[in-house]
């Protein structure tokens, strides 16, 4: 269904140009998933090794968003590309700055999954982050997912899990200021943890704009700013339209 | 104006409703200058326009665009009655300026093409001097005062920005000038007139991209005082140049709406499949 929106063109190579923009977004989607897993081991099984490797592999994705923003540019350039595909290029433009910056969450999770396995502490907080790290990397796969399909059906899905976030964080912050608490010996420590759930935090937040990003493209709606209920309402008020009936 | 942080203290800004305001989409009043209502025009046999309906807003430029053979040059020259001059010609429906059907029988052809001026593709200057081609509108009306006809050729040149590469040069032979000031020579004996309504069918087709950038910016400058409306085939030229744009194909008109949204979000798939160059 996917390919039915980008491709079509008269231009056989306007088609390819499209195609391999959004290919690469997803290769870069791919790696930063990829990274965000790796990191989140590292860190809750102290294992330096991978820590490393997360770091290495971030120039790969800064050399992927600059790849990517390049290509846009060019084809907006030489094309002058409208409606669908204006907005497309628009947000994926967008879209890799909010990859890349989860990337960068990535690496600072590394970066203290090196610092922490370095520190001999009575108590391991790490598994505190555990259920969080699995709902953010659901919501990074799931945004991700819907971008390949450019489909918008599960978008407010998604975005609803950010509240669920949000309250996981809290709760790991009551949880690890009681740690503190009870003995400040351990305060050095559960602050890298905060700092780790915060990372999380935000690259849930990224998936979601990822998601805003994506309803632009699909049938032109800003929904950036909205409470979840509005953002609903307003793609829900949009469904009965000519386009998106037809792209759906 | 900055707003200092005091001013800002004062007077919080209410971001939300800010956001939601700019959502709205605005609708613009727009006084409308011509109402065109259920227009059918054939060939012969050929239907080449089919229940088109629109309303031309005043003192704005709209774009024609669509396919070669969608009925849009038919449309434009519809709005003079251009098409009066070929044979087999046969039109249901209105034409309405400022509130008279223009297929009226009481309507002289020609006071209405007085109102409604007409710039064709190739330009087309009369073999005189440059004055004289601008003056021409005005002789025919029985205007000869050479003080009135000198202040009415510089307003003209000068609306055309064309005076200042003209003004040395206005008893030079007008066929000596180049395509692009040809093309503004037309379109300042056109305006001499001070027509309400000015159609450009395809202005700038045959001129250089320079030249073309020139014309797109008096057509911004001439709707101030002039509702305009162009044909062209050229998308990008209808995006840079007009605030209205309608889309048309095979003698229907598909959608029409402000450039700006028809250019970011169409509401048709067909509008869509054209302009982003598509097959459908």
């Amino acid at each position: 269904m996917n390919s039915d929106k980008i491709s079509h063109h008269i231009s056989e190579q306007f088609n390819k140009e499209l195609q391999d923009v959004r290919n690469k977004v997803l290769v870069m989607g791919g790696l930063v998933e990829h990274q965000l897993a790796l990191a989140i081991t590292a860190f809750t099984s102290g294992n330096v090794e991978i820590a490393d490797q997360v770091i290495r592999r971030d120039s790969e994705v800064d050399v992927l968003e600059m790849t990517i923003d390049r290509e846009c540019s060019e084809i907006i350039a030489r094309r002058q590309p409208t409606a669908f595909d204006l907005r497309l290029l628009i947000a994926v433009i967008k879209i890799v700055r909010e990859i890349e910056r989860a990337g960068d969450k990535a690496v600072r999770i590394a970066q203290m999954a090196i610092r922490v396995s370095g520190v001999d502490g009575q108590y391991n907080h790490q598994y505190e982050l555990e259920h969080m790290a699995d709902l953010i990397k659901e919501m990074v796969h799931l945004s991700l997912d819907a971008f390949a399909r450019l489909n918008i059906d599960e978008v407010t899905g998604i975005t609803g899990r950010d509240a669920n976030v949000n309250r996981e964080y809290e709760n790991i912050l009551r949880r690890l200021i009681t740690r503190m608490m009870e003995d400040p010996r351990n305060m050095a420590r559960v602050l890298d943890v905060i700092w780790v759930a915060r990372a999380l935090e935000r690259v849930g937040d990224y998936a979601c704009n990822i998601c805003e990003h994506l309803v632009y493209i699909v049938n032109g709606l800003d929904v950036r700013h909205l409470s979840h209920e509005e953002m609903q309402e307003r793609i829900a008020g949009n469904s009965t339209d000519d386009v998106s009936r037809i792209r759906s | 104006m900055t707003i200092t942080t005091q001013h800002a203290h004062t007077h919080p800004i209410d971001m939300h409703a800010v956001l939601l305001h700019r959502r709205e989409t605005v609708k613009e009043q727009n006084e409308t200058c011509i109402k065109i209502e259920k227009l059918n025009l054939y060939y012969g046999q050929k239907q080449a326009l089919q229940d088109v309906s629109m309303d031309i807003p005043k003192r704005k430029v709209t774009a024609y665009i669509g396919p070669s053979g969608c009925g849009k040059s038919t449309l434009l020259r519809s709005i003079n009655r251009m098409n009066d001059l070929i044979d087999n010609v046969s039109i249901v429906g209105k034409i309405m300026l400022d509130g008279i059907n223009i297929y009226d029988k009481s309507v002289n052809v020609a006071a209405l093409r007085r109102r409604v001026g007409m710039v064709f593709q190739k330009p087309n200057p009369f073999p005189k001097t440059i004055y004289e081609n601008v003056a021409y509108g005005l002789r025919i009306q029985g205007i000869n005062d050479k003080r009135i006809l000198d202040e009415t050729i510089e307003n003209a040149l000068r609306s055309a920005a064309l005076w200042d590469e003209m003004k040395d040069r206005l008893n030079d032979n007008a066929l000596s000038i180049s395509g692009g000031q040809q093309q503004r020579l037309v379109i300042a004996r056109a305006i001499a007139i001070e027509p309400e309504v000015l159609l450009l069918d395809e202005p700038a087709s045959a001129l250089d991209p320079i030249s073309t950038l020139k014309i797109e910016e008096l057509i911004n400058a001439l709707k101030e005082k002039y509702t305009i409306v162009i044909v062209t085939h050229n998308m990008q030229q209808a995006a840079r140049v007009s605030d209205y744009t309608a889309f048309m194909y095979m003698g229907d008109l598909i959608e029409m709406g402000p450039t700006s949204e028809l250019f970011t979000n169409p509401k048709k798939k067909q509008t869509e499949d054209y302009i982003t160059g598509r097959y459908g």
